[in-house]
């Protein structure tokens, strides 16, 4: 479609307001692009065009009727580890499949609600865990600056398609890092909201008390408008908080006057990669020469983190995953008595690092050592949340890098799962303290590999650090990039 | 966290508390890096925790109810396309031996 | 029992709670739908789903608690209690383990004439599981009953017989049904229990090793396999040997407890605090509110049945025993403004029908209104008690308004003087011997004339008027 031979107008809403191009167009071009980059990318596990399609029809004829809000006609792809209705939900594990799902989770009836059109089920790592996409039972996903290396995980669907510009935008879950991480390793935007903020109800959970829902987009303004429509009380989620959801469009300001950034020391630390460090010390100075203030501050337990971590984590999914049994619904395997089909169902079909992380989850809470390991992370993470309260009374966000080095090579880390788990250091702290983070691209490897800069702001800070992200962004070019394969699927 | 030394993890033993049948092959590479992960984790181990509050929640609230009203259900043949084998309404599992 | 033995046992018994939906979804908490109808994907454990407390089963536990004494946790909270069963949808239990909504408290139950408290160790509110069926082959789970809001109420070991725990079952049913907290009906598994049971010599402190009987759901059941189970238990101490701990089925036709598997799997149930719901705290305002309107025990109920009814208090503590007969009693002594009559309808006609027939009186067809009627127009001398005897029958058999049975059956009582006058003539005319042996001072003689007259006015006289005119006659 001549429309969108560069493609690159198909990156806002704008097109669709100003009716330069159709929802119908733009998913009809979108599908034949998915079906081109998915070749190298493997970014969705499926794609339903016709009911794509169907979607999109009734949201032009919505826009027509004048009655459009702005995510009406925006082609939008989902993780698939969130229910929608009719759909299924494999969460990448073969473990859940024959599962069609009977209803749809907030976060997608709230898009629904508005217009949105959902192009498809995005891969990720088998129940969002791990860090590269690998652990997917549906084939690893392919970083679109370099098919050799990882997109990142466990949303590395998500951050991959936005990345190649086979969706205008997807919604991805973080429980220790999975949508900063590959948004990040993608050179495009994640959002994690705050937990409570955006409702889970319909979100696979993995670590309950971890999860959250948030958007991978092309630009900052981009995921302030999601987040206004994902966020927000849901009677259905006991933990999401009735905070008045404020329109986060209008925080963009554009810069950085009278604001104060934290450097957390720990978080520039010995053994990083050292051009990730360059970019985002660079990214500091940008910030300090839109106007910001930057105070080092101290997040004194950081090191504990990672540990923390995986114990709270796993202990919650080893109780998350009990449910996968075959009786009500997914995959099962036939066994003598129920137990010993439990056995054999689970062990069927839970991929490896599923496997490992229940088995660490179970004996962590298991009898004689819930206390020396699940009571102990439960109150270090007490230590961890404290560390950031004081580091916020210092300073508005605190800028710091996404993760220590760029995107693995495919392979280079599955065979060592605590050098992966160390890979988390700095994303993992937000989940365990509740708090919201940002990442936006920075700069790139030797290599051309995207690097990230983490902007951490406060529980409901999410209106900081998007002006934060968003007056760094627009002052930098990073985010328009487009990686080799874009131009590959251009048509 | 007794003897850091000590493998105190049995992956057969935890693999069986989690309903989950483990090849010798599996066990083995799990047990192996099972050991590695604990040690590292092994480290909260260090820090003086006494006094503090353990955290259960990311956001300090109580009290969230439903009213008690009744909503509609899941329709009985919904309910059931997904079971992987239905009788007589029911959900099957292997007979259970009291 | 031997008395070389004592008895412990301790009971943790599960009580449905009496709300209009599940504890965590708004799937309706019914018994006898068709299977698998009362379901939807949060209590189905589907993915994604997650649990929203249900106030009114947090309410219900808490006057339960305040009823039976227990002192009321101000900040509880939910915990996941993890065992893989087909019942269970999501592998494990959301439950309550180290912060219960109520501790302590106890149930009074009376022991040969005495009362004895029997103490308790806490109330916590838990899910119910589903309902497994068992077939030719394979077994079948419905769950409808999964996520119906569960109390469990856990005693100390404090009884010392198999009587004691049907005595206390009873009146910890009596006191639910009370509260209006549960219909605790024992055929819908409103009420089960499992049972820890524990004997030793005498003379020693320390309590014996104990077996536990699950899934009690009959009262009966309860005594009878504790008769049983104590007996086996005695029996093994005395031949030398020693009590395994283990669970133990009953097995209700042989009469016999029976060991499960002989090697059961270890429990490790795994408790760390639900992450999906958020604590309860519970405000010292809301907390005496609660009490301020807890309903009438009936203890009190029954002593004040005797202050203001001036019942004898044996009377008094049968109409209590079951709330639905006072209630009864209490409409129809409001009614008729005569509440000893109303007690001895209660207690003669209305309890032999219910035990006769094995009724509830909610079963029956008389309506307080109607017995008030009844006991009213036999104070008002327009029927007699034989009448309103036949009068109560037809309201057993059918229902109806006692005025028009009266009318339909003729029953309205002749107080007609000349009518009476002709039977007391006809009857001491036709005994003579009769009339003289009252005149020589057999007062009985009386009594039969009194009932010729009572059979040729086919039970319609007035009997005072008849007393009355025969005196008259014999006397003068
Ligand atoms: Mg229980
Ligand atoms: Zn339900």
């Amino acid at each position: 479609m001549a429309k969108f031979a560069d493609h690159n107008e198909t990156f806002s809403l704008a097109g669709l307001q100003q009716g330069t191009f159709s929802s119908v167009e733009w998913v009809t071009d979108l599908l034949q692009r998915i079906e081109r980059s998915d070749k190298t990318i493997n970014a969705y596990i499926s794609t339903d065009g016709e009911w794509a399609l169907e979607q999109a029809k009734a949201a032009d004829q919505r826009r027509a009727s004048g009655e459009a809000g702005p995510l009406c006609g925006a082609p939008i792809g989902v993780k698939d580890v969130l229910n929608v209705q009719g759909q299924p939900c494999h969460c990448a594990s073969r473990i859940l499949e024959g599962y069609t799902s009977p209803y749809d989770a907030t976060a997608v009836s709230r898009l629904r609600d508005q217009g949105a059109v959902l192009l498809g089920r995005l891969n990720m790592d088998e129940f969002a865990m791990g860090s590269t996409n690998e652990n997917s039972a549906f084939g690893a996903v392919r970083n679109p600056w370099n098919p050799d290396f990882v997109p990142g995980g466990s949303s590395g669907g998500s951050a991959a398609a936005v990345a190649a510009g086979s969706a205008w935008a997807a919604l991805g879950t973080d429980t220790g890092g999975s949508i900063r991480q590959p948004a990040s390793f993608c050179g495009r935007v994640g959002l994690k909201p705050s937990y409570g903020r955006v409702s889970r109800f319909g979100l696979t959970a993995f670590a309950s008390s971890l999860d959250q829902i948030g958007p991978i987009t092309q630009t900052v303004s981009d995921a302030a408008t999601l987040l206004t429509a994902l966020a927000g009380h849901d009677a259905k989620d006991s933990t999401s908080l009735k905070q008045a959801v404020p329109d986060y469009s209008s925080a963009l300001k554009g810069d950085l006057r009278g604001m104060r950034l934290g450097l957390p020391k720990q978080y520039f630390i010995e053994g990083m990669d050292q051009e990730v460090e360059a970019a985002v010390r660079q990214a500091t100075e940008q910030c300090r020469e839109l106007g910001a203030e930057l105070v080092e501050v101290s997040l004194p337990h950081t090191e504990y983190a990672i540990a923390t971590y995986y114990i709270i984590a796993t202990a919650e999914a080893s109780a998350n995953l009990a449910r996968f049994d075959g009786v009500r619904y997914g995959a099962r395997e036939a066994g003598s008595d129920p137990l010993d089909q439990y056995g054999k169902t689970r062990a069927a079909f839970f991929g490896p690092e599923v496997k490992r992380r229940i088995i660490l989850g179970t004996y962590v809470l298991s009898s004689g050592y819930h206390d020396a390991y699940y009571l102990r992370a439960q109150q270090v993470r007490t230590l961890i949340r404290r560390d950031f309260e004081d580091a916020f009374k210092q300073c508005d966000a605190l800028l710091t890098p996404v993760a220590p080095t760029t995107a693995y090579r495919i392979g280079e880390r599955t065979a060592d799962p605590i050098q992966m788990y160390l890979g988390d250091i700095f994303t993992v702290t937000a989940n365990l303290a509740g708090i919201c983070g940002l990442s936006v691209p920075c700069g790139f490897s030797s290599a051309d590999l995207p690097i990230g800069l983490q902007i951490l702001g406060p529980a409901f800070g999410e209106e900081t650090i998007l002006r934060v992200g968003h007056a760094y962004e627009q002052s930098t070019d990073w985010h328009v990039r487009r990686p080799p394969l874009w131009a590959g699927t251009a048509s | 966290m007794s003897d850091p030394h000590q493998p105190e993890i049995d992956v057969k033993y935890v693999a069986h508390l989690a309903r989950m049948h483990l090849s010798d092959d599996e066990a083995e590479v799990f047990q192996e890096q099972l050991e590695h992960i604990l040690e590292h984790v092994r480290q909260l181990s260090d820090l003086d925790v006494s006094g503090v509050e353990p955290t259960a929640h990311a956001v300090p609230v109580h009290n969230v109810f439903r009213e008690d009203a009744v909503d509609a259900s899941l329709p009985h043949e919904q309910a059931m396309d997904n079971a992987p084998q239905s009788r007589q309404g029911l959900f099957v599992v292997p007979r259970i031996l009291e | 029992m031997s008395d070389a033995f004592k008895v412990s046992i301790g009971l943790e018994t599960h009580v449905q709670l009496d709300t209009r939906s599940k504890i965590w979804c708004g799937c309706a908490n019914v018994f006898g739908s068709e299977p698998n109808t009362d379901v939807c994907p949060v209590c189905l454990g589907y993915p994604g789903t997650m649990p929203v407390l249900n106030r009114e089963a947090v309410r219900l536990t808490v006057m339960a608690g305040l009823m039976l004494g227990c002192e009321i946790n101000r900040y509880s909270k939910f915990d996941r209690k993890s065992y893989f069963y087909p019942d269970m949808p999501k592998n494990y239990q959301i439950s309550q383990y180290d912060l219960p909504l109520c501790l302590g408290g106890g149930v009074e139950i009376m022991v040969d004439g005495q009362p004895k408290n029997i103490r308790l160790n806490r109330i916590h509110l838990e899910e119910d599981v589903a309902k497994n069926n068992h077939f030719e082959g394979f077994s079948g789970v419905d769950f409808n009953r999964a996520g119906t809001p569960l109390m469990e109420i856990v005693s100390e070991p404090d009884l010392s017989s198999a009587e004691e725990a049907f005595a206390y079952l009873q009146a910890l049913k009596q006191m639910l049904v009370y509260g209006g907290i549960s219909e605790c009906n024992l055929e819908q598994g409103n009420m089960r229990c499992d049972i820890n049971c524990s004997v030793r010599p005498a003379a020693q402190e320390q309590l014996g090793t104990k077996t536990e009987i699950k899934n009690m759901n009959t009262f009966k059941g309860v005594l009878r396999s504790l008769t049983y189970e104590i007996k086996r238990q005695i029996d093994v101490v005395s031949s030398g040997g020693r009590v395994v701990q283990e669970t133990r089925r009953w097995d209700d036709e042989a009469g016999v407890t029976r060991s499960m598997r002989s090697k059961e799997d270890a429990h490790d149930y795994r408790y760390f605090p639900e992450p999906d719901l958020m604590p309860v705290v519970l405000s010292e305002q809301e907390i005496e509110g609660w009490r301020a309107s807890l309903p009438e025990m009936p203890t009190t109920r029954r002593q004040r049945f005797v202050d203001e009814y001036g019942l004898p208090d044996y009377d008094a503590g049968v109409l209590v025993a079951d709330k639905a007969v006072a209630d009864f009693f209490e409409a129809v002594a409001r009614d008729a403004g005569n509440p000893k009559a109303a007690s001895n309808w209660m207690m003669t006609e209305m309890l032999r029908v219910l035990s006769a027939d094995d009724l509830e009186i909610a079963d029956i067809k008389v309506t307080p209104a109607a017995l008030a009627v009844l006991i009213r127009l036999v104070d008002e001398k327009a029927i007699n008690n034989t009448g309103a005897k036949e009068v109560f029958a037809e309201l057993v058999a059918n229902g109806g308004d006692p005025k028009a049975i009266v009318e339909a059956k003729g029953l309205a009582q002749v107080s007609d003087t000349g009518a009476l006058n002709t039977w007391v003539e006809e009857a001491i005319a036709a005994h003579p011997n009769v009339v003289d042996d009252y005149r020589g001072g057999k007062r009985a003689a009386l009594q039969f004339l009194m009932g010729q007259v009572m059979r040729a006015s086919q039970g319609k006289a007035n009997p005072p008027m008849v007393l009355q005119a025969l005196r008259d006659k014999l006397d003068s």
